[in-house]
């Protein structure tokens, strides 16, 4: 995803003796360095934003390495304890639900399976969803928005009118509802994995309207630019200049708003699965572990920060270091 | 200013139609698509062959879809009569459909559950817009203060934070663990005061959401207004920094926050689903959750299209409301 931020944006930058001349004063000399490197500068020196981005790197490492880890400690996510409930009440013995050397985050009321290791498990599919949901949305935004600006007329006041309908949908309802009505089995996948296909297909469809506005209105700016002209005065064809010329310039608002997206899914699958049209059981994830938590807020506190501050820390990671990238690749940014 | 509302109607009933469409689509093409049969939906996957022959006659989910889109806005307006043989099942004049799951009419459910949800997103927006949006204009004023830096980082937790986590920690340290307030739904009509507390820690915890939301958009929105020229001629013409900021700038932030307060009010209307879900509300967000666990089509496609109406009548206010602040939208 980063790998087109640092090819140097040749087209827009002036030229290379402009570019020695000014080189080392003040801010033009900026704009003779690519674009990725002064994002880069830039977010080396946003300590909350590299806190975040280390922290999103770490729970990817977690949720690949999830089999490995929960085996490491003799724990598997769908093992039942129940000799550590009590059997009276339903919840974990001990204090704060059940901590202990070997369930080191509790175990779950009634049936006793190990915390972290749901945790680790529904990681998986945060993750997962959160970020295959935010591709089909950037891919699906970015190819309507940009043929939207760049052909103008008809295909854009469509295209224009299609996104402004489904900004204007009750998404949530909607997602649900359609995620409900599909069936439990296709295209050969069964259970939890159809849920996670169409939540992945579900929430992009309803994400891509928001990064499509924004590649349109850059489009639109972009295609007057002298550059284009110059491209299309040399015999460049159409695909050549979507392809070659504006799209290495959209990379910047495309990284941004995808890189913002992510939490917003991670939240919108932990919602669907807490409203139970998510995954299925067995399958954890941390919307349903809430979910299941809400019977047990008095009784068994635990059971629901666990969950909680796990969809906590993700989303507020992604979200500062999305903040961070923002202002590193804003054009307008001072420092 | 007419022809400008005349066009918002006209892009108003377009996208009825549209939502209608789309609607329907989903729960009626889509499941046909699917292989998924729509009538067992509506018994049971129990029932025997007979029943779920006699509900897709009553409902006549053998007719073309266009037949069946008909005939239930026809219900809408004249009332509808389900006929199965000699099974009659009438439902009265504003018919949105009818739930053969919970013997029930559709319209009763939604009048009975509309005032608990208005009043959640009401209550909660005027608590979200007055914090939402003087945390925010303070922070572009103090830009880089501590002040600026703390309120910030709490707007940034603020959002991501699940609104059912804050919710059920809400719950579990307000209500059961200092036991400051009784956080069960009491209807208006029964107690003022029995309300004013069941909705209390719901209408804080949405509001705290958007509160966050509306201070980070409100923030970055005052800083670039801050920047126009038309901000420095007033203040150039010696205007106090009360006015420039109070009536010059303010008029500009609000735009962008109106237009957001439009489609969130208008989706919480429709159900604040996650909210009445924590909070346990009988509102509409919680009927079409249980309609969907219970597959009770009839009911999902009743609110979801009530919903849409919902966000589709605020976002027309907001757009008259657009043009009454900024006069140049008239002219777009």
């Amino acid at each position: 995803m980063t790998a087109p931020l640092h090819e140097p944006t040749a087209e827009a930058a002036p030229s290379a003796a402009e570019e020695a001349a000014v080189a080392g004063t003040g801010a033009k000399a900026v704009q003779g360095r690519s674009l990725g490197r002064i994002a880069w500068e830039r977010l080396k020196r946003d300590k909350l934003a590299l806190a975040g981005g280390l922290v999103v790197l770490v729970l990817v490492v977690i949720a690949l390495l999830a089999p490995v880890i929960t085996n490491l400690l003799g724990q598997d996510p769908n093992e039942y304890h129940e000799d550590l409930i009590d059997p009276l009440f339903g919840t974990p013995t001990g204090s704060f639900g059940g901590i202990s050397g070997d369930h080191l985050l509790g175990v779950e009321p009634v049936n006793g399976r190990d915390i972290l290791a749901r945790i680790l498990y529904g990681a998986r599919i945060s993750l997962l969803v959160g970020f295959l949901s935010a591709v089909v949305a950037v891919i699906l935004g970015t190819v309507l928005g940009i043929l939207a600006g760049f052909f103008g007329g008809w295909v854009d006041s469509l295209i224009s009118r299609v996104m402004d309908g489904l900004l204007a949908f009750p998404q949530l309802l909607f997602i649900i509802a359609l995620v409900s009505v599909m069936p439990n089995e296709m295209l050969g996948l069964t259970g939890s994995s159809v849920r996670v296909f169409v939540m992945i297909l579900v929430i992009g469809f309803f994400g891509w309207p928001y990064i499509g506005r924004v590649v349109r209105g850059q489009t639109l700016s972009l295609r007057e630019r002298e550059y284009v002209e110059a491209a299309r005065s040399l015999g460049a064809g159409r695909l050549y200049i979507l392809f070659k010329e504006l799209l290495p310039n959209l990379v910047a608002p495309i990284v941004v708003y995808s890189t913002m997206m992510i939490p917003t899914n991670i939240l919108t699958e932990a919602a669907l699965s807490f409203l139970g049209v998510g995954v299925k059981p067995p399958t954890s994830s941390w919307g349903q572990m809430l979910s299941s938590a809400i019977d047990y807020y008095e009784s068994d506190p635990m059971y629901m920060v666990v969950p909680g501050v796990a969809i906590f820390i993700t989303v507020l990671a992604f979200n500062l270091f999305g903040d961070g990238v923002r202002d590193a690749l804003d054009p307008k940014g001072s420092r | 200013m007419l022809a400008y509302l005349i066009r918002r109607l006209f892009a108003a009933a377009v996208m009825l139609v549209v939502i209608i469409m789309v609607v329907f689509g989903i729960f009626f093409l889509v499941p046909r698509w699917a292989g998924v049969d729509i009538a067992t939906s509506f018994v049971g996957k129990q029932a025997d062959p007979a029943a779920v022959e006699a509900v897709r006659q009553k409902l006549g989910l053998s007719d073309p879809i266009y037949a069946q889109v008909w005939e239930f806005f026809k219900g809408i307006f004249v009332g509808r009569t389900y006929a199965a043989g000699g099974d009659v099942t009438n439902c009265a004049a504003p018919c949105f459909g009818y739930s053969f799951r919970s013997e029930q009419a559709i319209w009763p459910v939604l009048t009975d559950r509309f005032p608990v949800t208005l009043g959640l997103a009401l209550g909660a927006a005027v608590l979200w817009l007055i914090f939402g949006v003087a945390a925010g204009v303070l922070s572009a004023l103090k830009r880089g203060s501590i002040w600026d830096r703390g309120a910030m980082l709490v707007a940034l937790a603020g959002v991501s934070l699940p609104i059912y986590f804050t919710g059920l920690l809400s719950l579990a340290i307000f209500a059961f663990g200092l036991n400051w307030i009784d956080a069960s739904y009491v209807p208006l009509e029964d107690s003022f005061s029995g309300w004013l507390g069941g909705m209390i820690l719901p209408w804080i915890t949405l509001a705290f959401l958007y509160a966050a939301m509306y201070a980070r958009i409100t923030r970055a929105t005052m800083m670039e207004i801050l920047g126009e020229d038309y901000i420095r001629t007033a203040r150039a013409k010696g205007l106090k920094e009360q006015t420039v900021i109070g009536k010059h700038a303010m008029r500009s932030t609000m735009t962008p926050i109106l237009t957001m307060l439009g489609m969130d009010l208008g989706a919480l209307i429709g159900g604040a689903i996650l909210t009445e879900t924590t909070f346990n509300l009988p509102g509409l967000g919680q009927a079409v959750l249980q309609a969907i666990r219970n597959q009770d089509l009839p009911v999902i496609l009743g609110v979801t299209l009530i919903t849409s109406l919902a966000v589709l009548f605020a976002n027309l206010v907001v757009d008259i409301l657009y043009a009454v602040i900024d006069p140049r939208v008239r002219l777009a």
